[in-house]
């Protein structure tokens, strides 16, 4: 402990040394003096003290695990949070209701522009569950994924400019296209794997923006579409207020569909594919599936969601432009499969809450939003590359355990 | 005098009854850039036998299932299928996918598990190719669906008792002893129906009992689920124990055919082999 102190002592006077001249020195050149912040050098000496000491703790605590791991004794003793969470029906339910409770009364005891975020939040809520079908489940890399979402919000913001289409319509037929888009971007990748498959799709969500940019006729290019109409009800007339709470019921009722078909999906023939493709793609092929058939089906499903998710948020903000749709989006919708669990549906949700609520509320951290992303993918990717929580085993009812059952009975 | 009377049958089985041969390999060449690595080999497998291809390391024969399995596309020859059931084909070229929903199962040298999966869901992924449900049949789970699953989950059982691994099923691929790995691949070959089982050295790295205990498995397959079997090993009691014929690969050639009493004594093989460990 001790030489664990020293250790971080010596760590957090170099790097004092190191940030000396970011931090302490700043030239004022109005005045023509040099300004010393010295207070700015306590704070790197307590932050880098504090933080190495936590990471040699952390660092400590998993070289424990991995040799208790080694020899055996992890795993069956202690099943993960997650799956105990979903395991024991005690714990589970009340939790449960809890939450429903707290989603239900939400908008009512907030103001809406908190309101206004957390149907944001939900947006990335279904997005991280389309891509994690996609990254997660499939094994498919996807860092253009906002091409999708973009597809979706355009095709509603197209359809409405020229057609008038409203919401309800528009809602299912940008699901569609997304899925279209996916099958067709789909196809000259299917050979792809890794590093190419990265890039290509990179290129793929670049090229998506570039062309709603340039396209002035259709998409009005830069200046974007305004005035595209809210979710309707019947036609009823809403102040933004209550639209804005609508919205907000609507999300979460597309989250808990999506949620619903994800798991059906994941526990199916095509689910157990998909993973299985994730998992060895020549084994996968040697055992029957289709290789092209999987890969396409994933691409459109996850495709799918954020055509949906685009429709709705191009209702949220009433007006789109290419801005939206840059390759941030694409990083922080893979940030949060990747931080929530790759496959782990729970882990995403948590994840998209925390990845989207955090720099809102925290708003002195803002600025700092990719530096931070960066630092909890790197930690994350250290600790636990599993994800926040882990995907779930699962376990299937099959005969030998009904008679076990019966045994146990009888 | 012997010698001929011993392969005069041999070639009129294959000449005069075709439709009693389930694999028919001719002349197949596989060129790795300017590397023969398969030179006009010409094997076949008839229902109910289980045929041996053994040779030293190197000699082709992972890379002849690849080419039969549809993983690499044969440079030259012909690969025919004579199903039990349904027509003959050349599935040259065929995606491995397709072979496989043909009737034709493999396993891996270098065991190829879906690891972070369970021992039941391995199996599993078998049945793919026999069941039908679409992306919006899981969603919306009807009965054709849920019957499929159902069935799904009672093979697979079934296959996991038949190869010993029944109490693993809900555990990670990964987690097995690799006796049991190589076990799980012959069950998840086992779940696609196959006519044809194709394994790649299943016996490599198991110790003596487990290897007596594949013996078994691998004869019980063949009598009892009527599969017939083409099996690559280096362990030679294993191969002389339960084959019917054997097939002797060195350098990209078929160097000798015929049965284990054949092969023992035949002086090319030996030769073969002497530069070999004394796995033999
Ligand atoms: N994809 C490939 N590209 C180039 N050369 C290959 C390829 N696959 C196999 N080879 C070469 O073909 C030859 C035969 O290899 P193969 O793996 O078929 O041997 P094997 O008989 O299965 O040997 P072992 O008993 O060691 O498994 C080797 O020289 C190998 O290097
Ligand atoms: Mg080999």
């Amino acid at each position: 402990m001790v030489d664990n102190i020293k250790r971080s002592l010596l760590v957090s006077i170099w790097f004092v040394f190191l940030t000396f001249p970011l931090m302490v020195v700043k030239v004022n050149t109005l005045k023509n003096i040099v300004e010393w912040r010295w207070i700015n050098m306590l704070w790197v000496a307590i932050g880098a003290f504090v933080l190495s000491i936590v990471w040699r703790w952390a660092m400590e605590r998993r070289q424990l695990k991995n040799k208790k791991a080694e020899q055996g004794e992890e795993e069956s003793v202690l099943p993960g949070f997650g799956q105990r969470l979903l395991e024991d029906p005690k714990i589970f339910k009340p939790v449960l209701i809890a939450l429903a409770l707290v989603t239900l009364v939400f908008p009512l005891v907030v103001d809406i522009y908190q309101t206004n975020i957390m149907v944001l939040a939900l947006i990335f809520v279904v997005l991280g569950l389309g891509l994690n079908v996609t990254v997660g489940l499939a094994g498919l890399l996807d860092l253009g994924y906002v091409a999708f979402f973009a597809v979706g919000a355009y095709t509603y913001g197209v359809l409405n400019s020229f057609f008038g289409f409203g919401f309800w319509i528009s809602l299912p037929l940008g699901g569609l296209m997304g899925a279209l888009f996916g099958i067709v971007l789909g196809f000259p990748i299917l050979r792809l794997r890794g590093d190419y498959l990265a890039i290509v799709t990179l290129g793929f969500g670049s090229i998506a923006k570039i062309v709603i940019e340039n396209w002035e006729e259709v998409f009005n290019g830069a200046k974007g579409i305004a005035n595209i109409p809210r979710p309707g009800f019947f036609g009823a007339e809403m102040s933004i207020h209550t639209a804005t709470t609508y919205t907000y019921y609507l999300m979460i009722l597309m989250v808990l569909f999506a949620i619903f078909i994800t798991n059906r999906l994941k526990d199916s023939r095509i689910g157990r594919a998909w993973m299985a493709l994730r998992e060895d793609e020549i084994a996968c092929v040697a055992m029957g599936v289709d290789m092209a058939r999987t890969k396409l089906g994933a691409y459109a499903f996850g495709a799918f969601w954020a055509g949906l998710a685009g429709v709705i948020f191009a209702s949220r903000n009433t007006y789109i432009n290419p801005n939206s749709f840059t390759f941030m989006e694409s990083a922080l919708v893979l940030s949060i499969v990747v931080m929530g669990g790759m496959g782990s549906i729970i882990g995403v949700i948590v994840a998209a809450l925390v990845l989207i609520l955090m720099p809102e509320y925290l708003r002195a951290f803002a600025e700092y939003r990719m530096l931070m992303f960066g630092a909890v993918m790197v930690l994350m990717m250290i600790f636990r590359p599993e994800g926040l929580i882990a995907n779930v085993r699962r376990k299937y009812a099959g005969r030998k355990v009904v008679t076990e059952d019966a045994n146990a009975r009888g | 005098m012997p010698e001929v009377s011993k392969t005069m049958p041999e070639v009129s089985k294959t000449m005069a009854e075709p439709d009693n041969v389930l694999l028919d390999v001719k002349d197949l060449t596989m060129d790795f850039g300017g590397l023969r690595a398969i030179d006009a080999v010409s094997l076949n497998v008839c229902p109910g036998e289980i045929v041996a291809l053994i040779g030293p390391n190197g000699a082709g024969k992972t890379t002849f299932f690849n080419c039969v399995t549809g993983i690499y596309k044969p440079t030259n020859g012909a690969v025919m299928v004579h199903p039990p059931e349904g027509k003959s084909q050349k599935i040259n070229g065929f995606k491995s996918n397709r072979v496989t929903t043909i009737g034709m199962a493999r396993t891996f040298q270098n065991i190829r598990l879906f690891q972070n999966m369970t021992v039941l869901e391995n199996v599993m992924i078998g049945r793919h190719c026999r069941t039908t449900t679409s992306i919006i049949g899981a969603i919306l789970r009807g009965s054709k669906t849920r019957r499929q699953e159902r069935e799904t989950i009672e093979i697979s059982y079934d296959l996991l008792e038949k190869v010993g691994l029944v109490d693993f099923a809900d555990e990670f691929a990964k987690n097995l002893p690799y006796g049991a790995q190589r076990r799980l691949e012959i069950a998840r070959a086992m779940a696609t129906d196959p006519f044809l089982l194709l394994l790649d050295e299943p016996a490599a790295g198991m110790n003596p009992q487990e290897t007596k205990a594949l013996d078994e498995l691998i004869v019980r397959i063949r009598d009892k689920e009527k599969i017939s079997i083409l099996l690559i090993e280096h362990d030679m009691k294993l191969v002389m124990n339960i084959s019917d014929r054997i097939y002797v690969m060195e350098y990209g050639k078929e160097i000798a055919q015929g049965s284990p009493m054949d092969i023992r004594n035949n002086p090319k093989v030996i030769e073969a082999y002497l530069g070999e460990d004394a796995d033999a």
